[in-house]
């Protein structure tokens, strides 16, 4: 029971990480209807960061983890305006493709810089494990750092979308850019907002994931990059909500797989798990269309 | 005096010239109506005035300013709501929040909340409906509610395109009527219409667009006398 307990804890830090990506994914699509397949690599590049700060540089962890943000927002407005934005008339599949590029351009600029070999990371985090039932259940600092920074990413995030100014533009700008623009909102500043809050989350992203599994290479965001986006589609894409019990589900599931079944099976089971859901309801759990009332 | 003032205005779709030389003028205080068949260009029209597309040449005069290169979203700001054909609300969130976005380029609280009771008291649907998603709203609340969102930005010229589009004969008449009340509390009208009969009975002046030019322009009671108008446009 015990191991039960602390098996589905551990599925739950997971999946706060694949939710606080899956954000990044969900957000983007909502408001810019485009796959950004250059997300998990941001998450790697905040990883870097964060590495060479505490690592080489020899500062804290806050300092780390402020840097990788600052440089991963500045990052995804760079690619965001770079790339993607002179491609916002042109096909999905142009975008799609610029967007595999990208991510390829973010990987092998990581392989020249940081090199093939795994570096191996040192936590960011400083709190101590939580010993619970005599000892008989350990629950570790990473993990709990991990849910509480999602929950606390999830309540800020719909707080500012909710409350501002310019959290109510992105949802204006997400069902309709003309009529958008209509109401004054600047819809490409607003395109890129979205994109510099992704990838802040990005970063955060990277330092909790690559503390919980301390090997850092160029292809470290990759996986979780598109576990996260399993997990957003999971949850219906452009949901926010979604993003969360999406992320969530998919942790739990791939983590009680590894556990139960069988550990090289747990991404297949993952998968299958995503294909069921999408069969019941294409549009993800939480994922709904307005009918309009003429 | 001119506070719109479009000059030989042309417009492509790709390759597709859609505004041919357009030329025409609102006045300050004016209902001004554009009518024309489908398709002769009149949202086209209205899109290039307020940025949602470019102009190939040509020149827009807005309120003094040049606004032919200017980017849509300024606009707004100085004064020129646009209502969009086919409304156009934002469907997921809710009357009220669609009220303040029509806002969005006003900064004073207590001003905006003027305008907002203001604008529960000319259209009362709203209110009820405050809280209700605008998706669920039915087609003529939808339209007030894409007017009230335009009256948000306290607008100097307010341009409507086709807000008769699909709705009863009743709500028809209330929506004209609030055009006309809009007009009278001080806001300059620019008016696109199929529903001409109705857009003439209402307006000073008009301009008839077909296949992207203008082909006739002049006081709006005269025009419903017209017999080339009165034959493509008013017969029942
Ligand atoms: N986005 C577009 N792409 C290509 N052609 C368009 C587009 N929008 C309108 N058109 C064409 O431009 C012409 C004018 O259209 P429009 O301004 O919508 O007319 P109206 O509002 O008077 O019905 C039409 O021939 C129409 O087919
Ligand atoms: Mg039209």
């Amino acid at each position: 029971m015990m191991s039960f307990i602390s098996y589905f804890i551990n599925g739950l830090s997971l999946g706060s990480v694949y939710a606080i990506i899956a954000l990044g994914y969900t957000m983007v699509y909502g408001i810019a209807k485009m796959l950004n397949f250059a997300h998990g690599d941001v998450i790697m590049i905040g990883g870097y960061v964060v590495f060479t700060v505490v690592s080489t540089m020899g500062l804290g962890p806050v300092a780390g983890i402020l840097l990788a943000v600052i440089l991963c927002t500045v990052l995804g407005v760079v690619i965001e305006g770079v790339a993607y934005r002179p491609l916002r008339m042109a096909s999905p599949l142009a975008v799609l493709i610029t967007a595999i590029g990208v991510s390829y351009l973010l990987q092998n600029i990581a392989l020249l810089v940081f090199g093939s070999n795994p570096k191996s990371f040192t936590s960011v985090v400083t709190v101590p494990a939580l010993k619970l039932a005599d000892g008989k259940l350990t629950i570790s600092g990473e993990t709990i750092v991990t849910i509480i920074s999602c929950v606390v990413i999830m309540i800020g995030l719909t707080t500012f979308i909710k409350k501002t100014r310019a959290g109510q533009a992105m949802l204006a700008v997400s069902e309709d850019k003309g009529a958008a623009q209509l109401m004054g909102i600047n819809v490409d500043g607003t395109i890129a907002l979205t994109f510099a809050i992704g990838s802040a989350l990005a970063a955060i992203a990277g330092a909790l994931l690559c503390s919980a599994y301390p090997t850092l290479t160029p292809y470290t965001g990759s996986m979780p990059g598109i576990k996260a986006f399993v997990a957003a589609v999971f949850g219906g894409i452009g949901s926010i909500p979604g993003a969360l019990i999406g992320g969530l589900l998919l942790g739990v599931i791939e983590n009680l797989s590894k556990a139960y079944i069988s550990s090289q099976l747990s991404d297949a089971i993952v998968f299958a798990v995503l294909i069921v859901v999408l069969l019941v309801k294409p549009t993800g759990i939480l994922g709904k269309k307005i009918n309009e009332k003429v | 005096m001119a506070i719109l003032e479009v000059k030989n205005l042309e417009v492509y779709y790709g390759v597709i010239k859609a505004l041919k030389d357009i030329s025409f003028e609102v006045k300050e205080g004016e209902i001004v109506a554009l009518i024309g068949a489908n398709g002769a260009g009149k949202t086209t029209t209205l899109h290039t005035i307020t940025g949602l597309i470019k102009a190939a040449s040509g020149n827009i005069q807005f309120d003094g300013h040049d606004i032919t290169k200017i980017r849509g979203d300024k606009i707004v700001g100085m004064g020129m709501a646009h209502v969009p054909e086919g409304r156009r609300v934002f469907a997921a969130l809710s009357v009220y929040e669609n009220l303040k976005l029509g806002a969005y380029t006003r900064r004073d609280k207590n001003e905006i909340e003027e305008t907002l009771q203001m604008i529960y008291k000319r259209f009362p649907r709203l209110l009820e409906r405050k809280n209700q998603p605008a998706g669920t709203l039915s087609g003529g609340e939808q339209q007030m509610l894409a007017m009230g969102r335009a009256l948000m930005s306290h607008p100097k010229v307010i341009v409507l395109d086709e807000p008769s589009m699909g709705l009863s004969p009743i709500y028809v008449n209330e929506i004209f009527d609030i055009i006309q009340e809009i007009n009278k509390s001080g806001t300059t009208v620019l008016l696109v219409e199929q529903n001409a009969k109705k857009a003439l009975s209402i307006a000073n002046r008009a301009y008839v667009l077909e296949t992207g030019s203008i082909v006739l322009s002049g006081d709006a009671k005269e025009l419903m006398n017209d017999d080339s108008v009165k034959k493509a446009y008013l017969s029942e």
